[in-house]
């Protein structure tokens, strides 16, 4: 099953490699991988994506919580939460295609946020299915280059995750 | 991202504090961490720091001859003493020696605090001369490293490092400390933190009352009951309060490698080791068992074999530091996460005050036909080797440790190195005491015993300290023998010499159809009587087991106490370690002999 694990680490250079050391030194996997300091500026807030039964999650999350610069550790889809991610697509977009494609973008609630003759560059944000579903809609063909940031999340209600 | 520092100026005073130089403050913080000994090697990265230990006299420094070896050492310090062990090493090729040391120590959750010289800040990154990246490299191997950005900064990491190091389920540490950090030139106030507080990490202490109420209850509830504990009672000091137990309940004891000693081998409730090479008795307990009371063990895969098929009937209690060894290979129904000690005495109080209310439990009866069926077991396929000697016949490599064990009185240090000899030494030389048996459990070193040794004698100068390692792991590590003449080491080093890589050999000899490939050398071996005179040490060269009394009497007798003896004792080459698990098996599925294993015995 797939987790979303947010990680409060100290905001030190090599705390981040440890994070990604970890991970192939135990051979778990990291799907997606976003790490940014947060209002603190001695915390940053790292948020990975991967999959693993719940024993090799409990395990990814009691390593995570060894390394020494980790604050706090938490599997986000325990419970309720929201994910986004963030992704810029190029895609072909001319002739008859051209409107096609902006039509799907706006059925996504993306936006163009550069135009060339031949093409757009589509912002989208949302869970990652959905952009998933975007880069299906379009269809392969058209897609020129996609850069994804990788997934965000932040637990639902009164639920806060600090140091 | 980063910000170059200027290093070359020196920082603002600080009211009440000494100003001191990187080097000088490394070494001050070094006194005020307690430090007896450094083991290490110097270097051009690290000259300003050897300098600050030259104007010194509160450390002395170990002079090794490999930094391997000067992580062996320090190493066996921590395990005898429980003090964090000191490598200093220099940058390059000093840092990667030291990484085998350093990984072997974090297998067997050592305290140990490594501090390596690193080139100047200004040229990291640049491929200077003897630069590597040794917190990159050390990183899968350290619970923790730190690199040094200024002066001012070394003696809140050296005081970190060793809170980290010692507390928690301990490990080595590793201080990066570039040379411009240690200039003599360049002073910063000197302030030894000796408080040391991380808002992320605070170790388990105490562990689960609701937790330790269950255990007592399954523990007395037990029909079919064994302890099984390993280094980590041992490390956290739990020994006592564990032999207590065991022993007011009754219950049988088992040992992993590491955790030999923590419940006196000479006792009838310990049943020996357990696993791979465990005793017959140990690992047919250990299957048949419906409660097992674990206790700072791992379930390492030398332990339980297949873990599928692992005690399929037992309540496990599991007790450890790290919460990452609970349920890792096999699941735990009662985990305990907390400091072994204090879990354990919390523990006791409990049986005690549940056995006062309720003087039934657990069932004597019941335990009586469990000994019983234990004692079947230990008569059926115990270490019960032929030991009688006959003038002509080989000698047998267990015979050499029970020799061993009866000319020490059983109450030597005794570092191992890894194979065949490490085993027998597990199998046959009875601990009666924590922190005795030194051995790379986790890791498997070879070239670990001589150094270990080393540091071992260091620790306690009058203790009688003896090394049993094979002719193989000996060479790993045999340039210490000029160091043991410079520091007067007198340990004693006992070589089952059989002419090859034995345990390589004889799993080539069980699964490989006796192809040796690349495990023999007999043609090669130096003389080691005359190698270890070259290095001003006295040798012995025992071939017969008639021999193998007198000489090992000589060589641990007063008259060669004060020198470092090697004795060479030539072994049957042919002979395997036994019992020895059938891969892919349960606990209870053992090779007993070439010829014999557990299948065919009417013992299940």
């Amino acid at each position: 099953m797939r987790h979303i694990i947010a990680v409060l680490l100290e905001n030190e250079a090599g705390a981040l490699s440890r994070v990604v050391g970890l991970f192939a030194q135990r051979n778990y996997n990291i799907e997606t991988l976003t790490v940014a300091p947060t209002e603190d500026p001695t915390l940053s807030r790292l948020t990975l994506t991967t999959f693993g039964d719940d024993g090799k999650i409990e395990q990814i999350m009691k390593h995570l919580y060894k390394i020494i610069e980790v604050v706090k550790v938490v599997d986000l889809s325990e419970s309720e939460h929201v994910e986004r991610e963030l992704m810029l697509v190029k895609v072909r977009a001319e002739g008859a295609v051209r409107e096609e494609v902006k039509r799907t973008a706006d059925i996504f609630r993306g936006q163009i946020i550069d135009v060339t003759p031949t093409g757009y560059t589509v912002q989208l944000s949302g869970p990652s299915d959905k952009l998933d579903a975007f880069i299906r809609a379009v269809g392969k063909v058209s897609i020129l280059e996609v850069v994804r940031s990788g997934v965000s999340g932040i637990s639902r209600g009164e639920k806060v995750l600090t140091a | 991202m980063t910000t170059k520092q200027d290093n070359n100026t020196s920082a603002e005073p600080v009211e009440g504090a000494e100003m001191l130089s990187g080097g000088d403050m490394l070494v001050r913080a070094l006194q005020d961490a307690g430090v007896e000994y450094i083991f290490g090697y110097p270097g051009g990265s690290a000259l300003h720091i050897y300098d600050a230990i030259f104007r010194q006299q509160k450390i002395e420094h170990i002079l090794v001859r490999h930094e391997q070896a000067a992580t062996h050492m320090a190493d066996a310090y921590a395990r005898v003493t429980g003090q964090a062990g000191v490598v200093l090493v220099t940058s390059g090729p000093g840092a990667t020696n030291a990484i085998t040391g350093i990984a072997t120590a974090y297998m067997d959750s050592i305290p140990m605090v490594v501090i390596s010289g690193q080139v100047p800040t200004s040229v990291i990154g640049t491929d200077a001369f003897q630069e590597t990246d040794m917190v990159g490299v050390s990183r899968p191997v350290v619970k923790h490293s730190f690199l040094v950005r200024k002066a001012e900064d070394i003696p809140l990491a050296i005081s970190q490092a060793f809170h980290i190091a010692t507390t928690g389920r301990p490990g080595p540490v590793v201080v990066d400390v570039p040379k411009d950090t240690t200039d003599p030139d360049v002073l910063a106030p000197y302030v030894y933190p000796r408080e040391v507080k991380l808002r992320s990490y605070s170790p388990a202490s105490r562990g689960n009352g609701r937790q330790i109420r269950k255990a007592a209850a399954a523990l007395l509830a037990a029909k079919r009951p064994i302890i099984y504990a390993g280094g980590g009672v041992i490390i956290g000091n739990g020994s006592e309060v564990l032999t207590r137990i065991a022993r007011s309940l009754n219950y049988p004891v088992t040992n992993t490698l590491m955790g030999l000693g923590c419940f006196p081998g000479d006792d009838p409730q310990f049943i020996g080791m357990l696993g791979m090479h465990g005793t017959f008795e140990a690992n047919m307990t250990m299957h048949n068992a419906d409660l097992i009371l674990a206790v700072g063990a791992r379930f390492d895969d030398r332990v339980t074999n297949n873990p599928e098929r692992f005690c399929p009937d037992a309540t496990i209690i599991h007790i450890d530091v790290d919460p990452a060894s609970i349920s890792k290979i096999v699941n735990a129904d009662i985990p305990i996460v907390g400091q072994v000690t204090s879990v354990l005495e919390d523990l006791e109080q409990i049986l005690d005050a549940q056995r006062q209310k309720n003087p039934e439990q657990p069932e004597r009866k019941a335990l009586e036909d469990w000994w019983r069926r234990i004692e079947e077991w230990r008569g059926a396929h115990g270490l019960n080797h032929q030991m009688t000697i006959e003038p002509d016949q080989p000698i047998l490599p267990q015979m050499a440790i029970q020799k061993l064990y009866e000319v020490t009185g059983g109450d030597a240090y005794i570092t191992s190195d890894v194979g065949q000899h490490q085993m027998f030494a597990a199998q046959y030389y009875k601990f009666a005491k924590p922190r005795r048996w030194v051995n790379s459990g986790g890791l498997g070193t070879m070239g670990f015993g001589l150094p270990a040794a080393m540091g071992v004698q260091f620790a306690y100068p009058d203790a009688t300290v003896a090394c049993v390692t094979g002719e193989g792991s000996f060479m790993m590590n045999m340039q210490e023998l000029s160091t043991c003449l410079q520091y007067g080491l007198p340990i004693k080093i006992i070589a089952l010499n059989n002419q090859a890589l034995g345990m390589v050999k004889q799993w080539q000899d069980m699964q490989y159809g006796g192809r040796h490939s690349n495990s023999t050398y007999s043609d090669s071996l130096p003389d080691f009587k005359t190698l270890v005179e070259a290095f001003g040490h006295v040798g012995f060269k025992v071939t017969s087991a008639a021999d193998l009394d007198p000489v090992m009497r000589e060589a641990f007798s007063s008259k060669l106490k004060d020198k470092t003896v090697f004795v060479d004792v030539w072994v049957d080459p042919h002979e395997h370690v036994y019992p020895m698990a059938i891969k892919g098996g349960s606990m209870q599925d053992m090779y007993l002999s070439k010829i014999t294993t557990s299948m065919q015995g009417d013992y299940m």
